[in-house]
């Protein structure tokens, strides 16, 4: 597991301090092209009377850079933020509600929506947990399929992450590039389930579908390809002056804090808590596979994003294994009280025509008990907790949002930096709306 | 409106052929006008969940939103043209809604895009607003869920089609929709009861138990 | 690197635990037990309840006021240190009879444990639907628990800033997951509209939460009149 960052000094940022962070004192160019810092202007004597009233500034809930309908009230003085209260709730939208009006499989469609930067991967959450909920095995190629999925939803979720955040901090090309490589995995989904963005691939036992002939070859190409683009968005951003100065040191988690404010996923482990659900609570075998877990050191934004950027490898890396040890075989477990059986059987065997007939006019029903799944979502832990008390919907169907346990520790993040800080702050949790306010 | 002749599809004659040798044009005031707001539309997104990343997808490299004219967002309502609501409108974000279109300046266009937004989509319960036109005019409704960007864009051409036939005479178009003094809604509250009403099979759906 | 960075590996305290792997063929009931629900019965008696293991996941039923001495005890002591809060929720069931569960997900990081604790309420018209916070031991329980109370109307005695969070402040129709509750809500869909667009989008912050609330006195007269109204034109 790395723990070293390396920060190549670009020419634009004026060296390391002996924190090893970069600098971001002004610079100035020398007449022979070298460049030397400035020292921080020292503060001014007289600070105290230039202290003035506080002011409100209310950001969202529409504004470009609060990714959906966040709404922030800050307390400024001057530029500095003395005080930041998030208000939520302007997208909820009862999702928890309606799943207990619905059978289990009528809710995988919810899933979609609720993280809708992550569909896939929740899909495949949701019938983990319902699946624990029916005391079900799946077969093992679904187990593989269902880790494909959770990889690509891995990789769009934190492309779209780092496209919206470019924009947020100023750049607009990354996110061209960011979107391109998305449209490449939304034409992977296409083909497997027939939609871009709400995908509902999974299904209690199994899969709403096996994948198509030449699939497989597809996806080797991406996997191929990918990578490239990830290098070059890490050429232009990692070293960048800009880039730099604008992410480094700000948002600062201590791993203790982390913890207590119970973070998860890039959040957290930029703090330097190698906390990964795959990793320390395996489900679908992620124990077999070989991958790092990337640690940051310093828990700020610029941690952050290198974080997310080497979660994008590890993924592919994780899709190339996942990819070679394809098995062959049948996707949907062979349990009828869950699964439909086929349809020629239905037809013909009585048994099968009785399983058929109890699915479709009762639904399945599990037995009476609960069950906690926990994912590792591009976000964070994100846990599907389920209850039944015997009948075919759901008691309850909560939802632990990782963004919303996160977006809570923004007041504490974004405290004595500057108003223009809080963006770049803000944009590194990678909030979702949708599973914030659910 | 009555009965006004169609707009001629044709921006603009030219007529060279009197033998002067000056090349003149003539055209109507207003469809000189309309072709060029059509032309260069500011879209305001007001993007809540699913359907703003298809937005986004659409605006994006793939599918570029730039070859319609609409490459410049305007995320300041007082600079926008079109409203793109696109995701779930909640009650809590409802009255929102109502101020950005309110802060928008006379022309004005809206697009209603995708299933929630249309009409509260799969979203029938406590919480949600069925369909943003109990709140605002709406001029083009996108289906689906999410429309695909191909879905969005067609929706935008089509809204540039009805914006090149408008009349500066028509003077219905350009009326402020003012709420209700007395229920403070925009539109009769029996009509939004109406609207509603769950249908299909939504209806059987609601029951807790089985 | 400064001292608080040092690296938190998860199951660094069980060093000779058996590495983690998917678990399989879980039974209903029973099975391995949590080796922590052992040491709270052993440590508080009477505070546990019952424990129960449902689907390899082990479930400890509390006393509702011990539960912050029991969590407190979980996240201190150097053989449990739940340090890490999943989850706090609420769970009803359809049957009217059933008490309310109050439940936590809590995790161990050091020990890779996993642990879900409950607190009946029970519906007899006696008990309080109320519950000690644990937002003194885990800062992330803040809008677990407001979440908690905004659904539920659970209270959680203690919490510092006890209000709605995701319906504004004055909903008035109720807490929506509670069974009672229609899916539609309660109201017509004309009136739900009619309350909600009545609302002044700017008014979702009161005074009390701002520092600027000592200064109130020497604001000018005109922002005066402008937050007065703001936290008073309700929704
Ligand atoms: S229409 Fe579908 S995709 Fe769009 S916001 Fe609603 S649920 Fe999301």
């Amino acid at each position: 597991m790395s723990t070293k960052r390396t920060v190549d000094v670009a020419i634009g940022t004026s060296g390391l301090d002996e924190q090893g962070r970069p600098r971001r004192a002004p610079l100035t160019v020398n007449e022979g092209g070298t460049v030397t810092t400035l020292e921080p202007p020292p503060a001014l004597e007289d600070a105290l009377e230039l202290e003035g009233e506080h002011m409100l500034i209310n950001l969202g809930p529409q504004h470009p850079a609060t990714h959906g309908v966040l709404r922030l009230v800050l307390e400024l003085d001057g530029e500095t933020v003395v005080r930041c209260i998030p208000h939520i709730g302007y997208l909820h939208c009862g999702f928890e509600k309606i799943g207990e009006y619905r059978q289990y499989n009528q809710v995988i469609p919810w899933t979609d929506r609720e993280d809708y930067l992550n569909s896939i991967g929740n899909n495949v959450a949701f019938a983990l947990g319902a699946e624990r909920l029916f005391g079900i095995e799946i077969t093992p190629r679904c187990t593989v399929l269902r880790l494909i999925a959770m990889e690509l939803s891995r990789i769009i979720s934190h492309l779209v992450w780092l496209g919206t955040t470019c924009i947020d901090i100023g750049a607009f090309t990354p996110f061209l590039w960011a979107f391109e490589q998305r449209e490449r995995v939304y034409e992977l989904l296409e083909r497997w389930v027939g939609a871009r963005l709400t995908t509902s691939a999974t299904r209690v036992g199994g899969m709403a579908a096996d994948i198509p002939a030449g699939w497989m070859d597809q996806l080797q190409h991406f996997i191929k390809t990918f990578p490239k683009t990830v290098d070059e968005i890490d050429r232009v951003l990692t070293t960048n002056g800009i880039w730099v100065g604008r992410t480094v040191g700000l948002g600062v988690m201590s791993a203790d804090e982390a913890v207590n404010y119970g973070l998860s996923g890039p959040m957290l482990r930029a703090s330097g808590v190698a906390f990964d659900v795959r990793r320390d609570f395996p489900y679908l075998d992620y124990e077999t596979y070989d991958f790092e877990v990337p640690v940051g050191t310093h828990g700020d934004v610029y941690d952050r994003y290198l974080v997310r950027m080497e979660e994008l490898r590890q993924s592919t890396r994780i899709l190339a294994q996942a990819a070679a040890r394809l098995p062959d075989g049948p996707v949907d477990s062979d349990d009828h009280r869950v699964v439909l059986p086929p349809k020629s059987k239905a037809m013909s065997d009585m048994e099968s025509m009785i399983h058929h007939f109890k699915q479709v006019m009762e639904g399945p029903r599990p037995p009476l008990g609960e069950s906690y799944v926990a994912v590792e979502s591009p976000k964070g832990e994100k846990g599907y907790y389920m209850v039944s008390d015997g009948t075919a919907k759901p008691v309850r169907w909560r939802i632990r949002p990782p963004s919303f346990v996160n977006l809570s520790a923004i007041g504490k993040m974004v405290e004595g930096h500057l108003l223009s800080d809080v963006i770049a702050i803000n944009a590194s949790i990678d909030i979702v709306m949708g599973e914030i306010d659910r | 409106m009555g009965l006004t002749a169609r707009p001629s599809d044709n921006l603009a004659r030219t007529d060279t052929a009197s033998g002067s040798g000056e090349s003149w044009v003539a055209t109507r005031l207003d469809l000189l006008v309309n072709w060029g707001r059509a032309g260069s539309l500011w879209p305001m997104p007001f993007g809540t969940a699913c359907c703003a990343i298809e937005f986004m997808a659409t605006a994006a490299s793939r599918f570029d939103l730039a070859r319609f004219g609409m490459e410049r967002m305007s995320f300041s309502p007082r600079q926008a043209d079109v409203l793109i609501c696109a995701g779930r409108v909640p009650f809590k974000l409802a009255p929102v809604l109502r101020r950005i279109w309110q802060q928008m300046p006379q022309p004005k266009w809206c697009i209603s895009m995708g299933a929630c937004a249309s009409s509260g989509g799969m979203f029938d319960n406590y919480a949600v607003v069925q369909g943003i036109d109990t709140i605002i005019p709406v001029d083009v409704y996108v289906p689906g869920c999410p429309p695909r960007p191909e879905g969005l864009l067609y929706g935008i051409l089509m809204l540039q089609e009805k914006v090149k036939r408008e009349r500066m005479s028509d003077a219905s178009l350009r009326n402020e929709m003012d709420p209700d003094p007395e229920s403070g809604l925009y539109i009769p509250p029996q009509a939004i009861d109406e609207l509603s009403e769950p249908f299909g099979n939504s209806v059987h759906q609601t029951r807790s138990g089985l | 690197m400064s001292a608080s960075f040092s690296v938190v590996i998860p199951g660094s305290a069980a060093p000779d635990a058996p590495a983690p792997a998917t678990p399989r063929h879980l039974p209903n009931r029973g099975g391995a037990v949590n080796p922590s629900a052992d040491a709270l019965r052993a440590r508080f008696q009477g505070g546990i309840l019952r424990v129960e293991v449902i689907w390899g996941e082990t479930s400890v039923y509390v006393e509702r006021l011990r539960l912050g001495e029991i969590v407190q005890w979980l996240h201190d002591d150097p053989s449990e240190r739940y340090d890490y809060l999943s989850d706090v929720t609420a769970v009803e069931y359809r049957d009217p009879e059933q008490p309310i569960e109050v439940v936590w997900h809590l995790r161990s990081l050091p020990y890779r444990r996993f642990l879900r604790l409950k607190v009946e309420l029970a519906r007899d018209g006696k008990t309080p639907l109320e519950v000690p916070t644990v937002w003194s031991i885990y800062k992330g329980a803040d809008w677990l628990e407001r979440e908690c109370y905004d659904m539920f109307g659970i209270r959680f005695v203690g919490h510092p800033d006890l209000r709605r969070i995701l319906m504004w402040e004055q909903y008035r129709e109720g807490f929506p997951l509670r069974k009672d509750f229609p899916l539609r809500g309660r109201f017509s869909r004309a009136e739900q509209l009619r309350q909600a667009l009545a609302a002044n989008p700017e008014a979702r912050y009161s005074m009390e939460e701002l520092t600027v609330a000592q200064a109130f006195e020497d604001l000018p007269e005109a922002m005066r009149k402008r937050l007065k109204g703001g936290e008073r034109t309700g929704e």
